[in-house]
């Protein structure tokens, strides 16, 4: 660990004291306290509170710096605060989320932050496709994520914050606006951006609350499967059968092609179980529209993460090593547009 | 003039032996998160290692295509932005079977360079 890292982690751990403290209203010790990896575009830390003898695990949301993203990721992410009232109006309706407990003083000196209770799985995609430990959660986990995304867009949005709107029309101009900003012709995305247009589903009457970043990798599991779903912070309001499109799209198999729901099971497992749980009926040409345009969605995302690279915003070989795995969308994209249903 | 051996294609083949077989397990015992950058290192230089080999007849094919298709000739890139528009405009659309052809060949050819095992 570098000295600046070990001086940026005194002064984490000595703002969770006082807020942590202030919070229990009682005096707070750290333990613990270790940055995670993964999410590159915000911190996570975990550390446990030692408060009155009890000891609390928890996490902290945090945002670094802001050099290094795009317009358009700016603009379509939530901040800290919005994040922690949509994840309190979440768990609040029964969602499997993290317990949201309170959010950092500006006088703490984090930045926009908030802790949550720790929920314990791993998020790592390898290993619960893989591993022998998760077996049994292989069987249940696309039931699970059904049942949990019903969950999700049953949430009132009368107890929500003020979200943006997006709907399929907005999507679709956001996509095409960032292959205008990135410059290079794009003939696949472009035909597929033609094709969803052509086929948009009609809005919703009444826009509900979707996660937007719904797949595997931003959810953690254990043996039993689900224990939380993360990364609210692309939430927003608009056709909820969004989520289950972008859940199904090959990339977030990992490998599992074969598996079409998140690399588990099937699409008709996973909307049998959405039904189920909030009775309302699942439309297959509306999904299948969803995971085309989740298709090119993620195309688009990994050209804008080379450009990140490019543009000089930051120095990445992974970020500039993703600009080739936009293709693997148009490989899909050729396939999905041939099995329109 | 031509260089000597090894060809481009045989001198990126040894760095990302080199660094895989080699470089990659000792970074992982000793820092784990420099490990997983040098796959991804290794992987990108497997990427150019098939595109100095296959890129250059992948490009040519593609542009005997596109002039073919749009019946004009040019550069890559301006006879691809050509198609983009059309495509975007929907002038053409996948109901197109010529044009099918042309995308599902193009993506084959790229996607033989950047990731042979996608399927």
């Amino acid at each position: 660990m570098t000295v600046h890292m070990e001086g940026e982690a005194d002064q984490v751990c000595q703002a969770l004291a006082a807020a942590t403290g202030r919070h229990f209203r009682a005096a707070a010790e750290i333990e613990n306290l270790a940055r995670q990896s993964g999410g590159a575009s915000r911190q996570t830390w975990s550390f446990d509170a030692l408060v009155d003898g009890r000891r609390h695990a928890l996490v902290l949301r945090r945002d670094p710096p802001t050099k290094g993203k795009t317009d358009r990721e700016q603009s379509v992410a939530i901040d800290r605060a919005t994040e922690f009232r949509v994840l309190q109006a979440a768990h609040r309706a029964g969602v499997r989320a993290p317990e949201p407990l309170f959010e950092l003083a500006p006088e703490d000196g984090l930045g926009e932050a908030y802790v949550m209770r720790r929920v314990e799985g791993t998020a790592i995609a390898r290993k619960l496709l893989r591993d022998p430990p998760y077996a049994a959660a292989r069987g249940a986990i696309t039931r699970q994520l059904g049942e949990i995304a019903a969950a999700i867009h049953a949430t009132e949005p009368g107890t929500l914050p003020p979200l943006k709107r997006r709907e399929a029309a907005d999507h679709i101009a956001g996509l095409r606006r960032s292959l205008d900003l990135l410059g290079a012709p794009q003939p696949v995305f472009e035909l597929a951006l033609t094709w969803l247009d052509r086929r948009k589903p009609s809005p919703l009457d009444r826009p509900l609350l979707v996660h937007g970043d719904y797949r595997t990798g931003n959810y953690l599991a254990d043996e039993s499967g689900v224990t939380a779903i993360l990364d609210w912070e692309l939430a927003h309001l608009g056709d909820p059968i969004e989520d289950l499109g972008w859940l199904c799209v090959k990339s977030w198999r990992f490998g599992a092609v074969d598996k079409p729901a998140a690399g588990f099971g099937s699409r008709e497992e996973l909307w049998d179980a959405y039904e189920r749980s909030n009775g309302r009926k699942v439309d297959r040409a509306r999904a299948h529209w969803w995971e085309v345009f989740g298709t090119v969605h993620w195309g688009v995302i990994c050209l804008n993460q080379a450009w990140k690279h490019l543009s000089g915003s930051i120095k990445s070989m992974e970020h500039a090593a993703i600009g080739r795995r936009a293709v693997e969308t148009e490989v899909d994209l050729l396939q999905l547009l041939k099995a329109e249903p | 003039m031509a260089q000597d051996r090894p060809t481009a294609s045989e001198l990126l083949t040894a760095i990302a032996d080199f660094l895989r077989e080699e470089a990659t397990p000792a970074l992982d015992r000793a820092e784990p998160r420099l490990g997983f950058q040098m796959r991804v290192a290794a992987n990108a230089l497997a990427i150019l290692e098939r595109e100095v080999r296959l890129g250059p007849a992948a490009d040519a094919r593609e542009h005997d295509r596109l002039v073919g298709l749009l019946g004009r000739d040019g550069t890559l890139e301006t006879l691809n932005r050509e198609l983009a528009r059309q495509l975007r405009t929907g002038e053409r659309d996948e109901r197109d079977s010529g044009l099918m052809a042309h995308l599902e060949a193009t993506v084959a050819d790229k996607i033989a360079i950047a990731n042979p095992k996608w399927r």
